[in-house]
């Protein structure tokens, strides 16, 4: 069945018509042609897809688009602000915490989650935060460093994007 | 640390594609956009594991409104493979399939549910034939040949005896044996295979997107497979999602998208899915090996008698090269002189392995390190001390006549001894809790390209822009080990910019010059030569441009950087002036390349002995501790100290980078990856069973980098991104037994396996 979906996308209000059985992840990627969300796996086993449902981390591939009318949805996309990389983003391209990048999204994604409760994280809880995401490249050592140096530039005011102005 | 320069070179520089990648505007094979009217493959794949096929109906599929084409075996009758000797893949399966999931038709449909439907519309008829799924079964005398031109399905085996070993361990204190067994592992890079390829009929002209690591063998490959010239097909490599050696041959994924586009006139998807990519696998064989040393009480290696049988899959693929590899580079790491080498590269009914990062080393250095480790125990001497007693003393020629120009082995050694703390801490730490050592190597580049040609083994073209900005036109395929970043470091450097004003187009064949792609580590090391000689004639342009306005000679002209001058007195010109006056001229390109030398191609001593051949080999050395659970059986790798010889660190940020993905890998191998099959099905091929370690599994990895200078490489710099990965897997092993005092021969080294060897001991002591 066909239906409309309204929804907030990194911060923009849509309605999109979507069928029932359509997977936010193939919404992303193939509806509204946000494809910086990767799919890596066959369904659930590697993190890829992790996008944002309400400020929370979820698998874009297990969710289903209809699920989520009404509610707010954050991809990699919507993380930097005016063109500027966030300090996420800025902190896994100067510690090389990603290579080939493909998992960097999900990665991405799932620290900005982190950061935004948990402003200073330890190791452990980084490791914790993204025991979903599976990398290939990086043995992880960098990405750990990378999320760390997110937090001290979020700390020095190069800040994470929460939301935009009349969002939430 | 190195002050960085303005290229950064010896500096820590994060990746000129970096912000592409950590915003998500940077675009793979599968996420280009897709203009309407494009059509999407599926396949219909072998459920059988060794058949003859009798009959392929694809009629009720060709039937379904919304299908536009489906092909099978007999629209090709073309072989592929990557080495011109062994090319015996079809692109879609021909008169038979030999191993479960071989790609047997595919259709092209208007949307993905059409194509599944029509897939499952597909029959097959087959007369079963006996399947063989391991090596020791396809080698048996009555076993029927998987490929009729293989007999007894041997793909190639491979002897040499190079010196005398019999009297070798006649001379030696101690002479050990061990037989080893290492599963077959898979690359899985996060990117699934995916193609996109536009047939343009009026030009009769295909382009090709694809995942892939060395764009120019799938032009060689697509004009072979698809009997069109070159120059119809042009080839583009988006970003990669990795590739470890996936794909670093063509793939049937490429050559189906191809056919079918051609087919329907159109422009055809295939995005395969993580099962599918498993299947396509390309990884490291099985391996059975059984090495013996001959050691001295003194610690010299007298003599070294190794056979190793790989699983190689259906077809060919690299088999040959990493059969033969697996013996030739028992060379290159120490000091060996009588050496017996017998492989053999079975053929067998399971779906075809590849080059895997560390090719044709990983598994013989595997079982070389664990019984060193062993020997060296029992004659109560430290590991250390043992490789420190065989080490070469550059320049060399190994007795394999392998070049040795640069070692670095002694400084890695010494660093992670002194980083670990190896002396006071090893046999004092708690029970349960272990150090290991080991070591490793690798080519930089393999001296004889696959396909070899009069060309050079790299070209690179630098071309000056009239903004003054410098454009480098390289065909390297960069798939997150920062190529690209590297390239344009080197060319910065020489002329003296800033990172900022040079500019790497790559990955297109209509735009850039040949190259063989990024495998066997081969970039840093020739295609940055390649780039430095480019750069060196620029910048000769550019001094004589400098000294026509100056009204000088050249060799007066001063280069600051971006500033030129004839003497401190003078206030000289800025980069723009200069490139203003070079280019008066009209647009200036320049074509540097890069030759390895003769001495570097490896021997003549055996059939394949250029197999190994390098200009340069990057050393490795490693300290790994663990600690084990022997009540769950529970390996947690604590910490790995690894010290690193690339010959000069020109991106000490990437090189860690490499160092470390390349250690971990490793401890996948070591810990938990396997493919595992039963009855020739594929039964881990999904990101749960294969485990990959994940952030929790993994330690922190403390890289040094140790800087041997290679005469020959680009500033000195070796490679990277191979030569580590190898010495972790015996380095892990060294250290369970440091901890638990069991000795590991096969892997991975599970908890199910841990428990049930110390349970036997447990008996065996009872
Ligand atoms: S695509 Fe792998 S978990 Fe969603
Ligand atoms: S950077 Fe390649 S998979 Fe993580």
């Amino acid at each position: 069945m066909t239906r409309v979906l309204e929804i907030e996308l990194n911060g923009e209000r849509r309605a999109d018509p979507i069928e029932d059985n359509l997977l936010l992840l193939d919404y992303l990627r193939e509806t509204v042609g946000l494809t910086g969300t990767k799919t890596g796996c066959d369904g659930g086993e590697c993190g890829a897809c992790t996008v944002l449902v309400d400020g929370v981390p979820r698998l874009s591939c297990l969710t289903l688009a209809c699920s989520l009318v009404h509610r707010r949805v954050e991809t990699v996309e919507g993380a930097g602000a005016d063109g500027m990389l966030s300090a996420v983003q800025r902190g896994f391209h100067e510690k090389l915490g990603a290579q080939c990048g493909y998992c960097t999204p999900g990665f991405v994604v799932a620290a900005t989650a982190l950061l935004r409760w948990n402003a200073d994280p330890t190791d452990d809880e980084i490791r914790a935060a993204l025991g979903s995401n599976i990398c290939r490249c990086t043995g992880y050592v960098k990405i750990i460093e990378a999320v760390r140096h997110a937090a001290a530039l979020q700390s020095k005011g190069v800040r994470a994007r929460v939301a935009r102005p009349g969002s939430c | 640390m190195n002050a960085p320069l303005e290229s950064g070179i010896g500096g820590y520089v994060p990746m000129v594609d970096g912000p592409e990648k950590v915003s998500g505007r940077a675009r793979y094979t599968a996420d280009l956009a897709v203009r309407p009217g494009t059509l999407v493959a599926r396949l219909y794949r072998s459920p059988y594991a060794h058949a003859e096929i009798l009959e392929v109906d694809v009629s009720q599929a060709t039937r379904l409104p919304g299908v536009r084409a489906v092909i099978t075996g007999a629209d090709c009758d073309r072989t592929f493979g990557v080495l011109p000797i062994a090319r015996s893949e079809h692109p879609l399966a021909r008169g038979k399939v030999r191993y479960r999931g071989e790609p047997v038709a595919a259709v092209a449909a208007v949307d993905d549910a059409t194509a599944k439907a029509a897939i499952a519309l597909i029959r097959m008829k087959v007369r079963e034939l006996p399947a063989y799924f391991s090596a020791a079964e396809a080698l048996a005398p009555d076993a029927l040949p998987i490929h009729e031109r293989k007999r007894g399905n041997i793909e190639r085996e491979v002897r040499f005896e190079i010196g005398d070993v019999a009297q070798a361990f006649a001379e030696a204190d101690l002479v050990q044996e061990g037989t080893y067994h290492c599963p077959e592992v898979c690359q899985n890079q996060m990117e699934m295979h995916a193609a996109l390829v536009d047939y343009d009929a009026e030009a009769d002209r295909l382009t090709v997107h694809a995942t892939t690591q060395t764009p120019h063998y799938i032009h060689l490959m697509m004009a072979h497979v698809l009997e069109l010239p070159m120059s119809k097909i042009r080839v583009i490599k988006p970003h990669v999602g990795g590739g470890f050696g996936a794909r670093t041959e063509t793939l049937n994924v490429e050559l189906i998208a191809a056919l079918l586009a051609r087919k329907t006139r159109g422009r055809v998807r295939l995005v395969v899915t993580r099962e599918e990519t498993f299947l396509t696998h390309r990884g490291r064989p099985e391996s059975h090996i059984r090495v013996k040393i001959g050691l001295r009480r003194d610690g010299r290696i007298t003599g070294v008698e190794c056979d190793c049988i790989q699983r190689g899959g259906a077809h060919s693929g690299y088999g040959i090269v990493t059969i033969l590899y697996a013996g030739s580079l028992l060379y290159g790491l120490y000091d060996l002189k009588h050496v017996n080498y017998h492989g053999v590269r079975a053929l067998t009914n399971t779906p075809p392995c590849g080059a895997f990062r560390g090719h044709g080393t990983v598994n013989v250095r595997f079982a070389f390190e664990s019984l060193l480790d062993r020997m060296a125990e029992q004659l109560g001497l430290d590991p250390l001390s043992v490789r420190r007693a065989n080490l070469l003393v550059p320049p060399t020629f190994t007795d394999n006549d392998l070049m040795v120009n640069s070692y670095g082995l002694p400084e890695c050694i010494d660093w992670v001894e002194r980083r670990s703390g190896w002396r006071e801490r090893r046999g004092r730490l708690p029970r349960g809790q272990g150090l290991g050592f080991a070591c490793s190597h690798y080519v930089s580049g393999a001296s004889k390209a696959v396909n070899p040609g009069s060309e050079p083994n790299a070209t690179v073209k630098v071309r000056l822009d009239h903004d003054g900005s410098v454009a480098v036109l390289s065909g390297a395929a960069e798939i997150g080990q920062g190529s690209t970043t590297v390239i344009a470091q080197t060319v910065a450097e020489v002329l003296g910019l800033g990172l900022d004003r040079v500019h790497v187009i790559s990955g297109d064949s209509d735009l850039v010059p040949t190259d063989n792609g990024s495998y066997s580590s081969r970039v840093t090391f020739q295609v940055g030569n390649a780039a430095l000689d480019a750069a060196r004639q620029l910048k000769t342009i550019l001094l004589n441009a400098a000294a026509r306005r100056l009204e000088t000679r050249v060799e007066n002209v001063e280069c600051l950087g971006e500033h030129y001058r004839a003497g401190a007195q003078d206030t000289g010109l800025s980069f723009d002036e200069v490139a203003a006056e070079a280019l008066r001229g009209g647009t200036i390109v320049v074509t540097g390349t890069y030759t390895t030398i003769p001495e570097s191609h490896g021997g003549k001593k055996y059939l394949g002995a250029a197999i190994g051949g390098t200009m340069a080999f990057s050393y490795s050395a490693q300290v790994v501790q663990v600690s084990v659970d022997e009540d769950t059986g529970v390996v947690n790798v604590e910490k790995v100290w690894v010290a690193h010889d690339c010959g000069k660190a020109l991106n000490r940020l990437t090189v860690e980078g490499q160092v470390q993905g390349s250690v971990w890998m490793g401890m996948g191998q070591a810990m938990s990856e396997e493919m595992g099959y039963h009855e020739g099905l594929m039964v881990a091929a999904n990101m749960l069973d294969y485990r990959v370690p994940t952030i929790f599994d993994s330690p922190d990895i403390e890289v040094g980098i140790v800087e041997s200078n290679d005469p020959h490489g680009p500033f000195g710099a070796k490679e990277a991104g191979e030569g580590s990965l190898a010495a972790l897997l015996p380095a892990l092993a060294n250290a369970v037994h440091d901890a638990i005092g069991i000795r590991f021969d096969a892997l991975p080294m599970t908890p199910d396996r841990i428990l049930a060897a110390i349970e036997k001991r447990r008996r065996g002591h009872a």
